[in-house]
Order: structure tokens, then sequence, then C-alpha cells
């Protein structure tokens, strides 16, 4: 059942919701950021962060204070970094944008809690340079915060002192890859590095850092404003360890396109036709891609197998895979991932080919090119995709395709790799029938556009 | 001649070293700040950086050519990126990019003759909610008809 909430959301409608003044009046700003920063030690934030079961919602789903807990205790020569990942690039992904341009207060407030948590004086948000209304809110925000004294050398008078700043990408979506984003920051090319040492021991500059995303980050505020158990309860899983709520996103062939923010564990049905109200033309789908175009695809007509009733799916062992709650465990266990929640949806009559040909050519574009089955794989996925739709593919070459995907699974320096074989080998299972219809050259009379209705 | 910032951005080059601990981490703002002075970054930005950060040229060089942002040739006055990632393109992207380079009488990667818009496709710029999009120079046009389009172009090409 959907279950809407506006704890994110509700500066959204205000006139300038974005400044203090409102967020203060509104939602009692900053209050909570004082009663931390005034009242509790480190390691009471963080076991309290802990109850909040915030699964990343960057799209890995990492349980956001165990998280925390990987900082070293103490505080030894290294200075301790925060680095907030907002460089939302991922195709099918528009929430953290709102949240930047709407709520901005909301993102330093969680800062400044997450900072204190982990140790930090510094906190860098990244933000990808298109986004310059983000930028903009994001450091009015942070002066307005700073004015105020709830930045700088002593906020809310506590001796922790804490400085943020806007870290500006260049266009490169490799640079939501934390580690990139960490070479990034330190002003060099976004490659990802080798992990381990990972960030908690070595991030930027060296220096132990913990990345968050930025929603995540923004949700702080309200997780440790009612208690962070309370916050979790609020999501209808919080059972299997996936608390609190966030923002979903609605985008591709659906009638009312948003962003909505509600308790975690809606199904994808309830999304599409209850707060999207239904496909375009109410057409059929043929299927939805969950969470970020990394994400495998999900058809209507898959079922949920889970016989064994010690199954987190079991509830839903024989019924569609559109009625599972979206959740970081329950997509994991229907062979796909939560992602980023901003689920894309692809009508009946657009071509599967066509859509995997899309996305193959983002990936051969933002491939850092570090690794040799990345760099090339993308490249050959792509150019494959290009002649099954020319109708010259061969059948075998339908094989190979198989092979340059799962080539590249598990033999990269990051989850690009992943990101990029994982869609196209479920385009390639779940719509063989359609691959090899073009083959065939059955197809050429189905138009490859992928807007089933004309633009205007 | 050798290039030189701005005294105003070389003021802003000032606050932005101190955000960091090392010269280096300055590297993507600087060209930030260099390209919208010059437009492009140049072997005269290049050496201009190195010698300001303390770095070698090959190294800013390997920074301007990984990312897409910075302009490694001159581009005309605007520039127009439109979304071509797949939410975009579900809403009828191809349609735009066809229709602005009818309008503007040129292909994706090109500039106006007249130097005043560079036309390019861009990798999804996170407003799959409002699709189709454009960028044109620092603002977002969402939810783009051909009578906004329109609107948007002649303006350019005042």
């Amino acid at each position: 059942m959907l279950k809407h909430t506006d704890y994110l959301t509700r500066t959204y409608a205000k006139p300038e919701g974005w400044t203090l003044a409102t967020y203060e009046r509104d939602l009692e700003g900053y209050r909570v950021a004082r009663r931390v920063l005034t009242t509790m030690s480190r390691q009471q934030v963080v076991d309290e962060a802990k109850k909040a079961n915030l699964r990343g919602r960057g799209g890995a789903g990492f349980p956001m204070g165990v998280k925390w807990s990987f900082m070293p205790k103490t505080v030894g020569p290294k200075p301790h970094y925060l680095v907030v990942n907002a460089d939302e690039g991922e195709p099918g992904t528009h929430k953290d944008r709102t949240l930047m341009e709407c709520n901005p207060h909301a993102c330093i407030e969680g800062t400044i809690i997450a900072c204190y948590g982990i140790g930090a004086h510094v906190g860098y948000i990244y933000v990808r340079d298109e986004l310059h209304l983000s930028k903009a809110r994001l450091e009015d925000a942070i002066v307005e915060a700073r004015e105020k004294g709830y930045l700088g050398g002593a906020p809310f008078g506590s001796p922790f002192p804490i400085e943020i700043y806007v870290h500006s990408g260049a266009g490169a979506y490799i640079c939501g890859e934390e580690t990139s984003m960490l070479n990034s920051i330190e002003g060099r090319r976004g490659e990802p590095r080798m992990k381990p040492p990972f960030p908690a021991n070595a991030g930027v500059f060296g220096c132990p850092t913990t990345v968050n995303n930025l929603e995540t980050i923004a949700a702080v505020p309200t997780a440790f404003g009612m208690g962070c158990e309370a916050f979790s309860k609020l999501s209808s899983l919080h059972g299997i360890g996936d608390g609190g709520v966030r923002l979903y996103g609605l985008n591709g062939h659906v009638k009312r396109p948003q962003i909505i923010e509600l308790a975690v564990g809606p199904t994808l049905n309830e999304l599409i036709y209850e707060v999207g109200g239904g496909v375009l033309g109410d057409r059929g789908i043929s299927c939805v891609i969950p969470g970020g175009s990394s994400t495998p695809v999900l058809r209507p007509d898959e079922i949920v197998h889970a016989p064994d009733a010690k199954s987190p799916l079991n509830p839903w062992h024989g019924k569609s895979v559109f009625d599972v709650p979206l959740g970081v465990d329950t997509m994991r266990g229907v062979g796909t991932m939560l992602g980023t929640c901003c689920v894309t949806v692809i009508a009946h009559g657009t071509d599967p080919v066509a859509c995997m040909h899309n996305l193959m050519q983002f990936y051969r574009h933002e491939s850092c090119g570090q690794c040799t089955p990345c760099r090339e794989g993308a490249a050959w996925l792509e150019r494959f995709c290009r002649k099954v739709l020319d109708g010259k593919a061969s059948l075998t070459e339908l094989d190979t395709l198989h092979d340059v995907a799962n080539g590249i699974m598990g033999n990269t320096i990051c989850a690009f790799g992943e990101g990029t074989a994982m869609p196209a080998l479920a385009f390639l299972q779940k719509f063989r029938r359609e691959f090899e219809s073009h083959l065939r050259g059955e197809r050429s009379g189905v138009e490859a556009k992928l807007a089933v209705e004309p633009w205007s | 001649m050798p290039f030189a910032l701005s005294p105003e951005r070389e003021r802003k080059l000032e606050e932005i070293l101190g955000r960091y601990p090392t010269k280096m981490a300055a590297t993507l703002p600087l060209l930030h700040l260099c390209q919208d002075q010059a437009g492009y970054i140049g072997p005269d930005v290049i050496a201009f950086v190195s010698e300001r950060l303390d770095l070698s040229t090959a190294h800013v060089e390997g920074v301007v050519t990984f990312y897409t942002l910075y302009n490694q040739h001159p581009v005309g006055r605007h520039q127009v990126w439109v979304c071509r990632t797949l939410p975009c393109a579900l809403r009828g992207a191809q349609a735009v990019i066809e229709h602005c380079e009818k309008r503007l009488g040129i292909r994706c990667g090109e500039t106006t003759a007249d130097g005043k818009v560079t036309l390019r496709t861009a990798e999804c710029l996170a407003s799959c909610g409002t699709a189709p999009m454009m960028q044109v120079d620092r603002d977002y046009h969402e939810n783009l008809t051909r009578a906004r389009v329109d609107e948007i172009l002649s303006k350019l090409l005042e």
C-alpha cells in the first residue's frame, strides 16, 4: 500500500522553499543538528544512525550507519573528510536535483550531522557541473547557514568546526563512482581506484573519507529528528533492514512522470498505475528499468519463484515481480537492483533492441577507458546493437554479444563494467525473440523510434 | 600573449585554493574559471594552469581531455545541449534533435556560421521526469514542445 510522506519534500511547493527562513519556520530547521552537536558524542551519533536502516540512496544500498562506523574511532594525524555524492547522472535518475533545488538546507543540515558523526571538519558536496541552479542553491544555503553560525569555527557554539564546500564536476558520469569522485576532487582524471584501500582508510587526499549519496544525507535530519528507529519503522520493509522514506521517480512512457516521496516499499504496479496514472495511450508495459540504466530490466510477466518459507521473497511466491515491494534486498532477490528507485517505464511496441542500443551508446561514451574489457566491451556492445538494428547481424553474433558482456563482468576495477553488462545481458535474455526477429528481417516494419507518441 | 585571469576571477581562485589541502585540487575549478573567461581551454590556458598550480602541462592536459565539458576548441557564443539518453529518447528526444538541426542548419557537434550557437547532444542531464529537455548555456529547459524550442532558438539567433 502506498504511504505518502513529506519529510524531504515539504518545502518543494512553497514559494522560496529553499531559503533558510522557510526551512526554519516550517521544518524547525537546524534544530536537530543543534541537538546532535551540543548533546551527543560521535559514537552516540553512529550508534543512532545504524538504527535508521537507511540504505544508501545512490544505488548500491549499503547501510549508512554501518558505513559511518568504518571510520577510525579517533582522528589521527590525518584529518577525516565527508564527500557527498551529488553527481547525479545515471540515465533515469532525477531525484537529487530536486532536493538541491527545493530543499538545500536539508542537504546542509544532514552534511553537518554526518561530518560530526564521522569526525570530519570538512565536507565536500560534489555536484555535476551541468546543475548550475542546484549549485547556486547549495552555495546560497551555505552562506545563510554560516551567517547564522551553523557552520564555521563553532557551529551552534560547539567546539567542532565544520566547513562545507561545493565542488563542481566537469561532465563525466564515472565521477559518480566513489573512488573516481575522490580523484576528481584531488584534481585528477576521474578514474576509479583499486579497492582496498577503501575510502574509510585512505580516501580523498589519502585521508579517511566517507562518501554518501546526497539523498541519504538529506534524510539524516528527518531520521534523527524523529528518532532513527521510528524513522526506520515508517518503511514496510523495516523488518528486513530497509527503513525510512525515500524519493521515488517515474519517467519514460508513463502518463504522469514525477518525483514523489513515499515510505519505503511501494510496488512497481502501485507506482506506475496509482502514482503515474498508467502508461501513455493506455498501452501495456513491455518492461521497466527499476532504478537507473544499470539495473537489469523487469518484465511484467516475470513471476517470483521463492517456495522456501525462509526466503524473504516467499510472501510473493507465484506473483508478478511488479507486485513485490521495491526494496534493496527484494529487488536483488528478483534478479535486478533497486538502484536509485527512479523507474523508467517502457511501453509495448517499443523496440527493446533500440532501447539497449541507446543505453550502450551512453556506456560507450562514459567508460573512463582504464580497463580494457569495459572500454572495448562497451563499444562492441554498441556496435553489435547497431548491426542488429540494421538487420546485418547473424545468429552467431548474438552469442558473441553474450560473450562480450560476460567478459566484462568481474573483470574491471569498478562497478561500471557490471553496470554496462548487466542491463545488456538482461535485454538479451528477456527479449531474445525480438533480437532474433531482427536477424530474420521480420522487424523491418517495426519503427525503431523510441517515442510511442509523436513529439509536438 | 600569455593567458591571465581577470582580477575578479583571480580573487575567486584565491578563495578556492583555501578550500583544499593541495593546490592540485583546484585544477577542475580553475579550469572552469579559465573557460568562463576564454570560452575554451587552449595551450595558453593549459600553460597558465600548470604554472599557477605547480603541475606538469601533461597533468593538466590529461584532465582537460578526460572531462566532456572542457572545450578543447573554440565554440559558439551559446551552447545548446539536447539530452539524447533513453528516458528523453522515449519522450521524443530524437525529434527534438532533428528539429534543432533543421532550425539551425547544422548537425550536432557543429557551430552556426555566424558563431552564435554550438549544438551538441548530451548524455543524461538528470531531468528524466521532465523529458524531453535541453540545456542552453547555464539554463535547463524542460518539457519541451516544438513551439518552445522554436522560441528558445530564435532568441539565441537574434
